[in-house]
């Protein structure tokens, strides 16, 4: 739903009648379209007329002037079938005459479950039309494998879709279904990156490209691009998901090297760009199954950042730390806890208020969880009939 | 200072022409327009704008001709069954809520849809020969419960595969391993509290993850980490807040509060009466960007849920702006339709089903 992209509400838009197709490729479609053959009669022998006089005459005609299927000779045969939306119609749309004339064609192929070259023709032009159409997606599909069409070319076409609508749904499926016909990955990586290159957080693209590396174990060269992408934009959540993606599925974290590497290689961004929301989320996703508190010397580490590289994020890792030590600890509760909970108010009242709500009921949740049975608080949630929320933690500094 | 203002007449002739006719800017939508019915009708519940009978009448004979044969519903007529426009077409159907719009919906035909769509490994492709993300899981699991035609065996293994997409961020993704969304997020934990299986999902980090993505400058929300607001996020992303309540509540949660969600109310509904509504009507992502019924649809639904806290026992409103900015409760209207649409449904089940 959300690769929707917005809708420009234009007036009454004229009927765009197609001139030249799509300038990636001319491949057979071109010449099975509606554009006839140039004439070979020199200009110099042509008397001054109007267009259409000698258009009449000589039988030339504008070899890019766009014929709708109704009037072409080869289409005569099938008899269109109009959509309808009966008397009453709701959300209608004022479709073009070319929309209108090529979807009319691709129902009476439908209809008669016609398999042939000029329907695969015509689904190229009900896509380009209107590409979200799956149903013409799927058709074409079948088309592909009953015509036994050359799957390579499919491949120069579908690249060429992409490129051009790059956030939609249908192209990438259909790359996908091509990919596995052919069970040929060796393009995927390189087009992807392409794809990448103009938008580096493409939804669909990223789902491909774990898709191909998944099905045709081509983990090898990956953590290099990802790390690539790294360098040209550290704040590229994708990347960092991807970077999480390999790892996962080659070393696993659970190697201590491995680990220790990452959490270097994740402090080493920090202290380049404290306020990257994204590496303190990775951090925190990579320790958190062993446990935030069993890392040795990362709080230190993060203390000491505080000071110099201070961010809500370092501050909510903090409250993280704090909690996974409660979790797993019993020195010390009340210190750590009075910690937490002050982290909590400070991220609340004054660092991330836009938070509020939720640091105000973590430091409830806190409190209730590990404050001792004999403490003086009540951590009852505001609004509740015993009363407000009073806090009366030590304020350590 | 003028008070934000919602442009309820603007919405509502927008909204009511929409609903009629569209330019041939819709030509991307052609498969899509059961979401154009929902989309609009949804928009006009919110803003508490009854549809004409005719009108809703001519919805129902509408949405009749998508449905397909084989069972669930099409983008537009003669196009092939796929879950999202079944997923629109449904809740348009109960939307209108009256006897002619149940009658549409072929349960048995929908109920085969649904099988055949179904993956051994309880995920759900979007239409037969279609791809598989979370989206379908929702948009199966909504019909499902609509309808009344659940069986044991229809989700089995659904929610394990729905909590393989959780990932480390604590949102999820599209299909596991990708990056955590707000859509697809909304989309996983909307057909977990469907199903009853919302405890499944580690809901401190899901929820750690969308509190942490309203934006502290511009008060919306944004789909993903580091990437811009969107008003669309005010329901997929901000939704999230009442279902973590609901399940956090559910489990035992005695510190949660009792009138805010966790979620700057105030912020997000400034950012959508500020930023993302046109003057002539309709609602949008963010300023610069053309209005659409789906922004439409969403942002109101985000508005309605800043507004309001609760649920039938417990309501807190907080409206920024004039009292005329009031939505309707999504809450209240969801839990309403739910019943109506089983309780007119009953005879049918009783007679149709051997459960």
């Amino acid at each position: 739903m959300t690769s929707m992209s917005a809708i420009t509400q234009t007036s009454d838009l004229t009927n765009k009648a197609a001139l030249i197709p799509l300038a990636t490729e001319r491949p057979a479609y071109y010449r099975m379209s509606g554009i006839e053959e140039t004439s070979n009669v020199s200009s110099e022998f042509q008397e001054e007329r109007s267009e259409e006089e000698v258009e009449e005459e000589i039988g030339y005609e504008d070899p890019f002037r766009y014929v709708f299927y109704r009037d072409r000779k080869e289409w005569a045969d099938l008899e269109p079938v109009p959509q309808d939306d009966g008397p009453n119609p709701v959300v209608k749309i004022a479709y073009s005459d070319k929309f209108t004339d090529v979807y009319d064609y691709f129902r009476a192929l439908l209809k008669n479950d016609e398999k042939s070259d000029r329907a695969l023709l015509l689904t190229a032009e009900a896509i380009e039309l209107n590409a979200a159409n799956y149903t013409v997606w799927h058709y074409r599909r079948v088309l592909l494998q009953a015509l036994e069409k050359d799957l390579r070319e499919e491949m120069r076409y579908i690249t060429a879709i992409i490129e051009d609508q790059p956030k939609n749904y249908q192209v990438w499926h259909h790359r996908r279904m091509v990919v596995e016909w052919l069970n040929d990955p060796s393009e995927e990586l390189e087009f992807i990156a392409e794809i990448l290159s103009q938008d580096a957080k493409n939804y669909h693209a990223w789902q491909h490209r774990q898709w191909v590396i998944k099905e045709y174990k081509l983990w090898d060269s990956e953590l290099e691009y990802v790390e690539q992408l790294l360098e040209e934009d550290v704040r590229n959540n994708s990347a960092w998901n991807q970077r999480h993606y390999i790892i996962s599925h080659t070393t696993g974290y659970s190697d201590p090297a491995i680990l220790n590497r990452e959490v270097q290689y994740s402090l080493k961004q920090i202290k380049k760009a404290p306020h990257n929301e994204s590496v303190w989320n990775y951090l925190k996703g990579i320790l958190q199954d062993l446990g935030l508190s069993s890392h040795p010397g990362l709080l230190e580490q993060i203390l000491e950042l505080k000071e110099t590289h201070c961010s809500p994020y370092l501050l909510g890792f903090l409250v993280d730390i704090y909690e996974d030590f409660l979790e797993n600890t019993l020195e010390h509760h009340e210190e750590v806890l009075s910690k937490a909970l002050e982290l909590c108010e400070l991220l609340a009242r004054e660092k991330d208020t836009i938070r509020r709500e939720y640091w105000s009921y973590v430091g409830r949740s806190l409190q209730t969880k590990y404050g001792s049975s004999d403490s003086s608080t009540t951590t009852s949630a505001p609004g509740s009939d015993s009363g407000s929320v009073h806090q009366e933690t030590p304020c350590s500094s | 200072m003028t008070e934000p203002t919602l442009l309820r007449d603007q919405h509502y002739q927008y909204l009511k022409k929409g609903l009629r006719h569209l330019s041939d800017a819709y030509e991307c939508l052609d498969a899509s327009r059961p979401w154009l019915c929902y989309w609009i009708l949804h928009s006009l519940e919110l803003l508490e704008e009854p549809v004409p009978t005719a009108i809703a009448s001519d919805v129902c004979k509408f949405l009749a001709r998508c449905q397909s044969p084989t069972g669930g519903f099409a983008g537009g007529p003669c196009q092939a069954a796929h879950l999202a426009p079944t997923y629109a077409a449904v809740n348009a159907l109960c939307i209108i809520g009256t006897q002619e719009a149940y009658n549409i919906i072929d349960r048995e035909k929908l109920l085969s849809f649904l099988f055949s769509v179904k993956q051994p490994d309880g995920s759900f492709v979007m239409h037969i020969g279609g791809e598989v993300d979370v989206r379908s899981t929702y948009c199966a699991a909504s019909v499902a419960s609509l309808t009344n035609i659940m069986t044991p065996t229809l989700f089995q293994d659904t929610p394990t595969w729905i909590v393989s997409c959780q990932n480390w961020e604590g949102g999820l993704g599209g299909v596991p391993g990708l990056e955590a969304h707000g859509g697809y997020t909304f989309c996983g934990m909307a057909a977990m509290v469907i199903l009853g299986k919302e405890h499944m999902l580690d809901l401190k980090s899901l929820l750690r993850w969308v509190a942490s993505r309203q934006m502290r400058y511009e008060g919306g929300f944004q789909g993903r980490c580091n990437k811009l607001v969107d008003g669309c996020y005010s329901f997929w992303q901000a939704g999230l807040l009442p279902l973590l309540h609901r399940a956090l509540f559910k489990g035992g949660d005695s510190t949660l509060s009792l009138q805010k969600w966790m979620f700057e109310q105030q912020a997000l509904q400034e950012y959508i009466l500020l930023c993302c509504q046109n003057p002539a009507g309709g609602l949008l992502d963010k300023p610069g960007k053309s209005r659409d019924f789906y922004h439409t649809c969403y942002c109101l639904s985000g508005l309605s849920v800043a507004q309001h806290f609760g649920n039938m026992d417990l309501h807190h409103e907080l409206i920024v702006g004039r009292e005329e900015n009031r939505l309707v409760s999504l809450s209240i209207s969801v839990i309403i339709l739910h019943y109506d649409c089983n309780d007119k449904l009953w005879d049918k089940v009783v007679v149709a089903h051997n459960p």
